[in-house]
């Protein structure tokens, strides 16, 4: 058999790369605009809101079936079951009903002949909404007490009592703009009605299994009626987490409702103005430092941007306050949070998590302290960084701690001081251009924090001739999931990859499906796939004690040569499975994993949520041209605990790909909003991601060695959210940079730290909109 | 009836011809490796090659979004789709290879658009560098990978490609399977097309009388993509007489209105004349969207920061603009904008050529663009000036700047004050605060009003420090 796609690995691990790019390359990987279009099939389109908060009081769609090839427009009335698909709190309609709450959200769904029908329709659609007061900014939904769940207070110690115990003590503000995910293939579903009454669902999802329970629940049918079917996704990150659902749910209601296949495809405008984004947030700090800058006391407030309604952000919020100390141990810590109802389509899951936009706080604070002591920033977090056994906020300790060998490793790798020094030199040398040098420790917990998701079952089938299919609840969406899952099958049942074929993700076969997010699938899915094997391993090597005589202690499959105390026996991979098949042995195992040894209360909100921590330290490299106010990052140097990678081609991948978002998040990704709570920044020509000249010119990635977790899929830790956040290093990098040029200037702590801010910070006195961070308090506090 | 090579397969169709390459390919051809991202030419998952017979008789191919490709603009071409370079089953081309082997695909969605730029790039007649192949995908946006993978099959592709017979580049890369053989029949196939067409010119869809005039399709096919798929459209970007560069016995620089940015870029007269032309280019939109967009569209177009209005506004270039077949006028570009997306020419007037005085010997140039993101990006503020200087002292003087008012600005009054002034801090600093009475920015999602002001006098600076780094010092000026 042909494998193009393995080539021999530069480290000596596992021989093997990402498997689908070989069909990537040649065009041949299927997304939902490529399955071919049945006959029959109607076209949809989603009429938004044209207004952010409103009374509905009437939908006019009588010119609209008039036009050609309409063939049914549906709004909340025609919904048979409950116009509901929110997640955690019951609070989102799939079709506005009484009020509208955000631009952009769904009112009523077209369905026509073809999609040029559907879209020429949309325009003969009217609204009759009386408007109600709009609201953007979070900290003003706060003031009014429009909260979407009740905020929460991560405390350990006493932060009170330990502002006296500090020399330094400083405050100030920290805001972090959203990000708008932009996965290339938008959102879209393709639903099919089946002979039973319900629906056959192909939808780009990242949660099979919310698509389902929420269409269910839209249509008052059972759940057993709806099968979602997912080969893989154009991109995720987050935003096909929850945010897929209202488009499956549509496309099955139209397909339910009119009894023909339904198609409904985003175009990519719409998909901006009407999905969720990552949060943006607006912060307060407060820190509190002891003569060895040893950090004693930290207290934030955060005021997450929600969006219209409540969708992930509570968790995401959590989240947030889980990494609020980033890598560090603080003794007195209180961290609050407030989920802030806004009429802005509701922001969701985004690589990270809530995350990122905590430890940007705690790395602005350290940064704050750091300039108005006058030292580096690295100083205090080297000397505040996690040791093990130290307890986080929430009480889990830190076990197998990487915190200071990542650390330690980058500055021998790296050499710091020598790139420190470079920095310096250049900056004495030159009056236009100025460099930054950043340093940002990383540390994530791996699980969903909500323990029970913690969960994932595998289906492995062996068939007669030898091969094998494994479905799990993964979903591919580029991180390569599923050849981490071939390789864990593989491995197991020593045999070859080419034998293997990972399947669809179909709520058929494998059911009750946790969303393939929080950097976790991996580890649950491909554990799941790994019991399920060694139950059929050992299942086959005992048929193979009976069907040869051999002994069952000593006996192994290697290369699809079944070994007798490392000797080969008289039979193969392919023999000993189809003598299992006559002699009546199952060749099928259905495995369940769920995570050992979590726990979370979230009413003490203390335990022990995570299976193990990620940990590495990034150095970011900027040179800013102080005449333009633009910037490229000379390098990004990233030292990385992969724990023991199982896949290092593809490992590799996830750093860069998720440093250089985490670089746009911070840089030149701007999310616009207007007052109207109309999306400014709303097309590719509006909103900027990355482009290959915008990169790092360097992007160095180093594996740390470390023993790997047992918790981990064969020891090799998650990789797919961590690296986002040393792109956070970019931001400070280039505020290293400004202060270069212009030492005595403080900008405020706002990201993305845009060309415009970069040129309105270089020249304050020119720039009459304040710039300047208000420093609320400087006080040493005897 | 418009006629083409799609791949190795002959068409016609009757589709219309202001409707997209990308719709026809995908839903008429039923070819999916082609995918939808954008529609607007902004992330390159959707690029196709499009190659065009030469005088002599072979086969230029280059890369062009397909979603702002009119389909008209396919006739007598060659069009080719990754179906058409995909080698039998099991196997891989040298680009798909690469790509493959360095982890330069994950989720796959933009990996087409990768691998048609990157084969682009191998079919090329020039010279293939580091610098070169990262040009040629410098209009393909990728979300997963980080690009730096994508740099190293780049960079891998780009080593195999030192050793490309220059003579028979065709053969060479069939025989290397970067693209199948039937590649070496279409300049024969072409050239039978046309033979064929001579008599019988396309039609459909397509009228020499029709109001709606349709050139590269870079901007008309982002606004009102529905309405040029229902009317006639009068395509131009290939009509014979409206391409090519030339210098007249006067000097002045002539070229007709479908001549494209890329047609620019690589024009030898144009290169002479301006010796950072690749640098500026380089800051213009990207290569596939160069391949296709005209310097008459930009100019029409009418947008306030059209990139290359502003560097021909410092030029004091003229439009000439006629009725076919009732004469025509020239009209100057400075002259040509009435206000906000209006224009001075009358709308059955159709830009025929432009011109402009060469610059002579000694003669100053310069262009400058700010964007959120430095490149594939409309800009924040741009700006450029042509300076007649003589021993130190200004003769002559045209700034333009585009993003600061309603339409792209020529600063007459900034300009005028350097004349006869010696160039000196003082006298630009004065000259940057008059331009700041000349404009008016407004606040948009490219910046604010303050930023707007602020960045223009940057690149007003920017200007004189380029041109005269031996007068000015960064520190003076700022």
């Amino acid at each position: 058999m042909q494998m193009p796609g393995v080539i021999a690995p530069a480290s000596g691990a596992p021989a093997m790369n990402h498997l689908d790019p070989v069909r990537h390359v040649r065009g041949e990987s299927q997304y939902i605009d490529d399955v071919p279009v049945q006959q029959g099939t109607l076209h949809a389109v989603v009429f938004e809101s044209p207004l952010a908060h409103g009374r509905l009081r009437a939908i006019h769609v009588a010119d609209a079936l008039n036009a050609a090839g309409v063939i049914r427009i549906l709004t909340a009335a025609d919904i048979p079951g409950e116009n509901q698909i929110g997640g955690i709190v019951p609070d989102e309609p799939l079709l506005a009903e009484g009020h509208v709450h955000f631009r952009g959200q769904p009112v009523a769904l077209v369905l026509a002949e073809t999609e040029h029908q559907a879209q020429a329709a949309l325009h003969l659609i009217r609204v009759d909404i009386d408007p109600l007061p709009i609201i953007t900014d979070p900290r003003v939904a706060a003031a009014q007490g429009e909260l979407i769940v009740p905020p929460r207070t991560f405390r350990i110690g006493d932060s009170g009592a330990a502002w006296s115990q500090c020399a330094h003590i400083f405050e100030g503000e920290a805001e972090t703009g959203g990000q708008e995910h932009l996965y290339i293939e938008t959102q879209g579903a393709y639903a099919f009605p089946t002979e039973m009454g319900g629906v056959r669902i192909i939808s780009s999802t990242q949660g099979p299994t919310a698509v389902q329970r929420h269409t269910a629940h839209v249509l008052g049918i059972g759940m057993h009626q709806i099968e979602v079917d997912v080969t893989r996704l154009g991109g995720g990150f987050g935003g096909k987490e929850d945010q897929a659902t209202p488009w499956g749910a549509l496309a099955a209601l139209g397909a339910f409702v009119a009894r023909r296949p339904v198609k409904l495809v985003l175009d990519r405008m719409a998909d901006m103005r009407m999905t969720g984004k990552r949060h943006p947030y607006s912060s307060d700090f407060r820190i509190g430092l002891d003569a060895n800058l040893r950090i004693l006391a930290y207290e934030a407030t955060f005021y997450q941007n929600a969006g219209a309604a409540a969708d992930l952000s509570p968790a995401v919020l959590e989240r947030t306050l889980f990494h609020a100390t980033n890598t560090y141990f603080i003794p007195n810590v209180t961290a609050t949070a407030y989920s802030c109802r806004t009429n802005l389509p509701p922001n969701t899951a985004f690589r990270g998590f809530g995350g990122p936009q905590g430890m940007f706080v705690v790395e602005a604070a350290i940064v704050r302290a750091a300039e108005a002591l006058g030292v580096a920033a690295s100083e205090i977090q080297r000397r505040n960084l996690l040791r093990e056994n130290d307890l986080f906020p929430y009480r889990q300790p830190a076990e197998m701690c990487n915190a200071g060998l990542a650390w330690d490793t980058a500055e021998q790798v790296y050499d710091l001081p020598k790139l420190r020094a470079e920095v310096a030199a250049f900056n004495q040398q030159n009056e236009q251009c100025k460099k930054g040098l950043s340093v940002m420790p990383i540390c994530f917990g791996i699980s969903f924090t909500k323990t029970a998701m913690n969960q994932a079952r595998a289906l492995v089938h062996i068939y007669t001739d030898g091969t094998v299919g494994v479905s799990t609840g993964a979903v591919e969406m580029g991180q390569g999931v599923n050849t981490k899952i071939a390789q864990v099958a593989a491995q197991t049942l020593g045999i070859s990859p080419n034998r293997v074929k990972v399947e669809s993700t179909n709520t058929t076969r494998v059911a009750n499906t946790s969303p393939s997010a929080a950097s976790a699938t991996a580890d649950l899915n491909g554990k799941a796939t790994q019991l399920a094997c060694e139950a059929l391993r050992e299942r086959l090597l005992r048929h193979a004690c009976t069907e040869y005589t051999l002994h069952y202690e000593g006996l192994d499959i290697r290369n699809e040569q079944v070994l007798s105390a490392g000797q080969p026996a008289d039979t193969t991979w392919e023999k000993l499975v189809s003598s299992a098949y006559w002699q009546r042995v199952s060749l099928t195992e259905n495995a369940h994993y769920a995570t050992p040894d979590i726990h979370f209360d979230p009413v003490t909100n203390q335990g022990y949520p995570f299976a193990y921590h990620v940990y590495g330290t990034a150095y970011t490299t900027v040179t800013l041209d102080c005449l333009r106010g633009t910037y490229t990052f000379d390098a990004v140097r990233i030292v990385h605990d992969f724990g023991e990678s199982m896949n290092p081609a593809i490992d590799q991948g996830q750093i860069e790909g998720g440093a250089v978002q985490g670089i746009g998040w911070m840089t030149m990704e701007e999310l616009l909003y207007n007052d109207e709570g109309r999306l400014l920044s709303n097309s590719l020509n509006s909103y900027k991601i990355p482009d290959l000249y915008s990169v790092p010119q360097r992007l160095d990635v180093h594996f740390l060695e470390t023993p790997g977790h047992p918790r981990a899929v064969l020891r090799s830790k998650a990789v797919g959210e961590p690296p986002l956040m040393y792109g956070i290093g970019a931001y400070f990098a280039v505020r290293e940079a400004i202060r270069a040029f212009r030492p005595a200037h403080q900008p405020t702590f706002s990201a993305p730290i845009t060309p415009e801010k970069v040129l309105l910070n270089l020249y304050p006195a020119l720039a009459p909109t304040a710039t300047s961070a208000v420093v609320v308090s400087n006080t040493a506090v005897a | 009836m418009l006629h083409f090579y799609l791949n190795n397969q002959r068409i016609r169709t009757d589709q219309p011809a202001g409707s997209t390459l990308l719709d026809f390919v995908r839903y008429h051809q039923h070819l999916k490796g082609t995918k939808i991202g954008c529609r607007e030419g902004d992330c390159g998952a959707c690029t196709v090659l499009v190659g065009e017979l030469q005088p002599d008789n072979t086969v230029q191919y280059q890369s062009m979004t397909s979603c702002l490709t009119p389909l008209g603009n396919a006739h007598g071409k060659h069009i080719v789709t990754v179906e058409g370079i995909n080698a039998a089953a099991g196997t891989l081309t040298p680009v798909q290879q690469a790509i493959v082997q360095e982890g330069g695909s994950q989720c796959g969605f933009c990996t087409v658009g990768f691998v048609m730029s990157l084969t682009g790039h191998s079919l090329s007649t020039q010279p293939a560098t580091s610098q070169t192949g990262l040009a040629a995908i410098d209009g393909n946006i990728c979300r997963c990978t980080g690009y730096k993978s994508l740099e190293r099959a780049t960079e891998a592709l780009t080593q195999q490609l030192a050793g490309r017979d220059t003579e028979q580049p065709l053969s060479w890369l069939a025989e290397r399977q970067f693209v199948p053989a039937y590649f070496q029949q279409i300049p024969a196939q072409l050239q039978a097309l046309r033979a064929e067409q001579e008599s019988q010119p396309a039609t459909n869809g397509h009228s020499t009388e029709a109001a709606q005039v349709l050139g590269g399709g870079t901007d008309l096919l982002v606004q009102r993509p529905e309405h040029l798929r229902e009317v006639p459209v009068q395509l131009v970007y290939d009509r014979p007489g409206l391409r090519g560069i030339r210098q007249q016995a006067d000097g002045r620089v002539v070229f007709g209105a479908a001549t494209t940015a890329e047609n620019l870029r690589a024009s030898p007269l144009m290169q002479a004349l301006f010796p950072h032309l690749p640098d500026y280019m380089k800051l213009i939109s990207s290569t596939p969207i160069r391949n296709m967009g005209t310097v008459a569209g930009n100019f029409i177009n009418a947008s306030p920061i059209g990139d290359l209005t502003i560097f021909f506004l410092a030029l004091n270039a003229s439009v000439t603009v006629g009725v076919p077949g009732k004469g025509s006028r020239d009209i100057l570009l400075s002259d040509l904008y009435s206000g906000y997306k209006t224009l001075t020419k009358a709308a059955n007037e159709q830009v025929l050529e432009i011109h402009f005085a060469a610059p002579q010997a000694g003669d100053c140039f310069n262009f400058e663009k700010v964007s959120k993101r430095t490149h594939l990006d409309i800009a924040s503020v741009n700006s450029a000036v042509w300076l007649r200087v003589a021993d130190g002292f200004v003769r002559e003087a045209r700034i333009s700047a585009g993003g600061v008012g309603p339409i792209p600005l020529y600063l007459a009054r900034t300009s005028a004050s350097l004349v006869g002034q010696e160039i000196t801090p003082e006298t630009v600093a004065a000259a940057t605060a008059i331009a700041q009475s000349e404009i008016s920015p407004i606040s948009d999602v490219r910046g604010s009003v303050d930023y707007k002001r602020l960045l223009l006098r940057q690149l007003l600076f920017a200007h004189f420090l380029r041109l005269f780094p031996e007068r000015l010092t960064f520190r003076e000026l700022v």
